[in-house]
C-alpha cells in the first residue's frame, strides 16, 4: 500500500510541476503583452518596517495623494514583523509582480543588499524613505528623508525660548542612551545653546526614557522632585512627550495648573499629533514639533515618476520641483530632505491622522 | 486504504496540492518556475532546521533554539571568516559550532536528565544573547567569496534548495531506514519501554539534539551567503516557523510520530501559501493567521484522519 501511495504522490507532483510550466510560459506572454501597452501606469510600491503603524500609514496616504496626480499604480504591503530579514520576501513578490519603482522603509541597514541589487537588476528604482541604508547607500538610487537632520535640535531649543522668554533651567527627556537620531538631535540642541540669545536658558540635566512610558514616567517624576526650579523640558521623542504631559498633568506644574510654581514648567519636543491632542487642548503644553510623514510619500511618489522617466537625477544639488510642495534640493550620496518641521498647536492638531 | 489514512503527510500533501491550485489562481505571476525556485532559498534555511526538529520532535523532545543557535553561529563564524579562515573551512566550522551548540542541548537533556523544553527556553536565549554580546548591534560584512550561494544554479536549482534535498535524504534514510531511526521512534512512543529494551536512550537523544544543531550550524552558512552580513538578531523567531512546519507535517508533539517527506511537504505548503498571498496582496497579518488555520486545520484532520482508520479496523475486526 505505501508503495502504491508513494507512486500516486510521485505522480501527482509530477503533474502538478508540468502543469506549472505550463502555465509559465502562458504568463511571462500575458506580462510582456502588458507592458508594452501604451499608457500603462508606473506600478509603485511602498514597503513599510511593519504593518498597522500610523506613521507609516501617514507615508502611505501621501503616496496615494500624489498617485492621483501623476497616473500611478501605488499599491502597499508589509512585513507582519520589524524583523531584519522580514522584507526580504515581499521585496521578491514585488519584483516577480512586475512593479518599476519599490519605495522602502528598510528594517536593516545591509541585509537587504542582495534583494535590492536584483531588484536593480530587473530595471526596478529602488527609493529609501524614512530611514537609510547606511554605508550601503550604493544599493539603492534615492533616499527620502522627513526632514533637515540638523535643524531639528535647533527648532525645539527656539520653541522653548519663545514660551520662555524669561529663561530658566530646563532639562531634556530623549529615548535610549545610545539612540543615534537623539543623540544627534541633542548635540545640535547644545551647539545652538552656545548662542547669546539663548543665554538665559540653562540645560540642568538629560535623562532617559528608553521609549518606555513606564520608564520616561518615573524620570520626569524623578527631574520635578530634584529641580524644584525648573522651568522647561524638551522630550525629542514620540514615546517621552506624552509621559511628561501625563506627569505634568497629574501634578498640575504645567504653566496655569493648579500646583504651578513660578510660572509653571514649558514642555515641548517631538511627538505625532494624535497621542498629544488631548493635553494641546487642555493647555499642558502649548506647542510642539514634528516633520510631515505624508509628504515623504508625495516627493517619493513624485520622484518615482520623474526618476524612472530619466527626467531627474538624484545628484547633489539638483532641485526638485513638486507642484504645491516648496523646491526640494537632493544633497550628498542621493538624500533628500521631504519637509521642514511642522509645528502643531491648538488650531492644527485636529487636521492630522497619525 | 488504511494504512493510506494513518500517513502522517497525507494532510499536508492534500493542502500543498489546494494551496498550489488557489496561489496559481490568484496571481498570474505565481506559476513561473524560475521564481518559484528562486524563492525556495528563502525556505532554505527553515527546511534543513526542520528536517533536525523532525527527530527532536519524534523522539519526544523539542528544541526551542535552532534559530538562536543559527545566529550565534553566523556570527561567530563571520568573525573567523573575516579572520582570513578558507571558504571550505568557514563551512565546516559553523557546521562543528551549530553541533557543539545543539550538542549542548543534548547533554543537558540526555545525561542532565532535564526537560528539553526548559533547557531549549534557556538556549534560546543564551544563545542569542551571546550573539548580541560577542558582536554588538553592528552588522559583520561577510567576504565576497562566500556570498551568494543562492545565485549559484545547479542545472537551474539554486544550490540552497539542492543541500536540502541532500540532507533530507540523509535524514530520511537515517530516521526510516537505520535501526537508529527506530530507536527515535521507540524513545518517543514509550522511553521506559525502549530502555528496557537495550536502546541507548540518552546517546540517542543527544545525537537527535546534536543533530539539529548542525543542521542549524548549516543553516547559518546559508543565511549568511544568501545576506552577506551577519547581525545578532537575525533569524529572530524562526524556532516557532520550524516547529510549525514539523507539526503540520504531521509530527506529534507527545514524540512517536512524523516523517521527514511530511516536514518537507509542510514547509512546501507555508512557502506557496506564503508566496501566493504575498503575490495576491494579501496583508501579512492575514496571511500568519492562515497558516495558523492550517497547522489547527491539519491536527484536526490528522487526528479524524487516525480515528477513521481506527474504526476501519474495528469495523473488519468485528465483520
Amino acid at each position: 500500500m505505501t508503495n502504491v501511495l508513494r507512486i500516486g504522490l510521485a505522480a501527482v507532483a509530477g503533474i502538478v510541476v508540468l502543469a506549472g510550466l505550463g502555465c509559465s510560459q502562458k504568463s511571462e506572454t500575458q506580462e510582456v503583452t502588458q507592458a508594452k501597452a501604451p499608457g500603462a501606469k508606473l506600478k509603485v510600491v511602498y514597503i513599510p518596517k511593519k504593518s498597522g503603524i500610523a506613521y507609516f500609514d501617514e507615508v502611505v496616504n501621501g503616496f496615494h495623494v500624489e498617485a492621483d496626480k501623476v497616473n500611478v499604480d501605488f499599491t502597499t504591503v508589509a512585513p507582519d514583523s520589524g524583523d531584519a530579514t522580514s522584507q526580504i520576501p515581499l521585496i521578491k513578490e514585488q519584483i516577480q509582480k512586475g512593479v518599476n519603482v519599490i519605495a522602502i522603509t528598510p528594517n536593516s541597514p545591509d541585509a537587504l543588499n542582495a534583494a535590492l541589487d536584483e531588484a536593480k537588476a530587473k530595471g526596478v528604482i529602488v527609493l529609501t524613505i524614512d530611514a537609510d541604508l547606511v554605508g550601503n547607500e550604493t544599493h539603492r538610487a534615492a533616499c527620502i528623508m522627513p526632514t533637515d537632520a540638523d535643524a531639528v535640535g535647533p527648532a525645539q531649543l527656539d520653541e522653548l525660548a519663545s514660551e520662555l522668554p524669561s529663561g530658566g533651567d530646563f532639562a531634556i527627556l530623549s529615548a535610549t542612551h545610545d539612540a543615534p537620531n537623539q543623540n544627534y538631535w541633542i548635540a545640535g540642541l547644545k551647539k545652538a545653546l552656545a548662542d547669546p540669545k539663548y543665554s538665559k536658558l540653562k540645560l540642568v540635566d538629560i535623562v532617559y526614557g528608553d521609549d518606555d512610558p513606564g520608564k520616561s514616567t518615573t524620570e520626569a517624576e524623578a527631574l520635578l522632585a530634584k529641580y524644584p526650579n525648573l522651568r522647561g523640558i524638551i522630550s525629542p521623542t514620540s514615546a517621552g512627550l506624552p509621559a511628561v504631559a501625563q506627569v505634568l498633568d497629574t501634578a498640575g506644574k504645567y504653566p496655569g495648573g493648579a500646583h504651578a510654581v513660578g510660572g509653571g514648567i514649558v514642555l515641548t519636543g517631538l511627538s505625532t499629533p494624535k497621542q498629544m491632542k488631548k493635553y494641546v487642548d487642555k493647555g499642558v503644553l502649548q506647542k510642539f514639533l514634528l516633520w510631515s510623514p505624508r509628504q515623504m510619500g508625495v516627493l517619493a511618489c513624485y520622484l518615482a515618476v520623474k526618476m524612472k522617466a530619466g527626467e531627474i537625477k538624484p545628484d547633489e544639488g539638483v532641485t526638485v520641483s513638486v507642484p504645491a510642495l516648496d523646491d526640494h534640493k537632493f544633497g550628498a550620496k542621493g538624500i533628500i530632505n521631504a519637509s521642514p518641521l511642522v509645528t502643531f498647536d491648538k488650531k492644527n492638531i485636529g487636521q492630522f491622522g497619525f | 486504504m488504511r494504512t493510506l489514512l494513518k500517513r502522517p503527510e497525507l494532510a499536508p500533501f492534500v493542502l500543498l496540492i489546494v494551496a498550489f491550485v488557489i496561489a496559481a489562481r490568484g496571481s498570474h505571476s505565481f506559476l513561473d518556475v524560475s521564481y518559484l525556485l528562486d524563492t525556495t532559498s528563502l525556505h532554505a534555511e527553515t527546511a534543513l532546521m526542520a528536517l533536525g526538529m523532525t527527530l527532536v520532535i519524534v523522539s519526544g523532545n523539542i528544541d526551542l533554539s535552532p534559530a538562536s543557535n543559527l545566529a550565534l553561529t553566523a556570527c561567530i563564524v563571520a568573525k573567523l571568516a573575516l579572520a582570513g579562515l578558507p571558504p571550505a573551512l568557514v563551512v565546516v566550522a559553523a557546521v562543528v559550532v551549530g553541533g557543539v551548540l545543539g550538542a549542548v542541548n543534548g547533554a543537558l537533556v540526555a545525561y542532565g536528565r532535564l526537560p528539553s523544553f526548559l533547557v531549549t527556553l534557556a538556549t534560546l536565549a543564551l544563545y542569542r544573547g551571546g550573539a548580541q554580546a560577542l558582536t554588538g548591534p553592528a552588522s559583520i560584512k561577510l567576504p565576497d567569496k562566500l556570498y551568494g550561494a543562492d545565485q549559484l544554479l545547479i542545472l537551474k536549482v539554486p544550490l540552497p534548495f539542492v543541500v536540502v534535498l541532500v540532507f533530507a535524504v540523509v535524514v530520511a534514510v537515517l530516521l526510516h531506514r537505520t535501526i537508529l531511526g527506530r530507536w527515535i521512534y521507540a524513545i518517543g512512543l514509550n522511553e521506559g519501554a525502549a530502555r528496557f529494551s537495550a536502546v541507548p536512550t540518552a546517546a540517542v537523544k543527544f545525537w537527535c539534539f546534536t543533530a539539529l544543531g548542525m543542521l542549524s550550524g548549516l543553516s547559518a552558512m546559508l543565511l549568511l551567503s544568501r545576506l552577506g552580513v551577519a547581525r545578532y538578531d537575525h533569524a529572530r523567531g524562526q524556532e516557532l516557523d520550524v516547529i510549525t512546519a514539523v507539526l503540520l507535517g504531521g509530527a506529534s508533539l507527545a514524540g512517536g510520530r512524523g516523517t521527514v517527506l511530511g516536514t518537507l511537504l509542510a514547509v512546501a505548503l507555508v512557502a506557496v501559501v506564503r508566496a501566493g498571498m504575498g503575490l495576491a496582496d494579501v496583508e501579512a497579518d492575514y496571511q500568519l493567521a492562515v497558516i495558523g488555520a492550517l497547522l489547527v486545520g491539519a491536527a484536526l484532520a490528522t487526528g479524524g484522519l487516525e480515528k477513521l482508520s481506527s474504526w476501519t479496523r474495528m469495523a473488519r475486526e468485528v465483520g
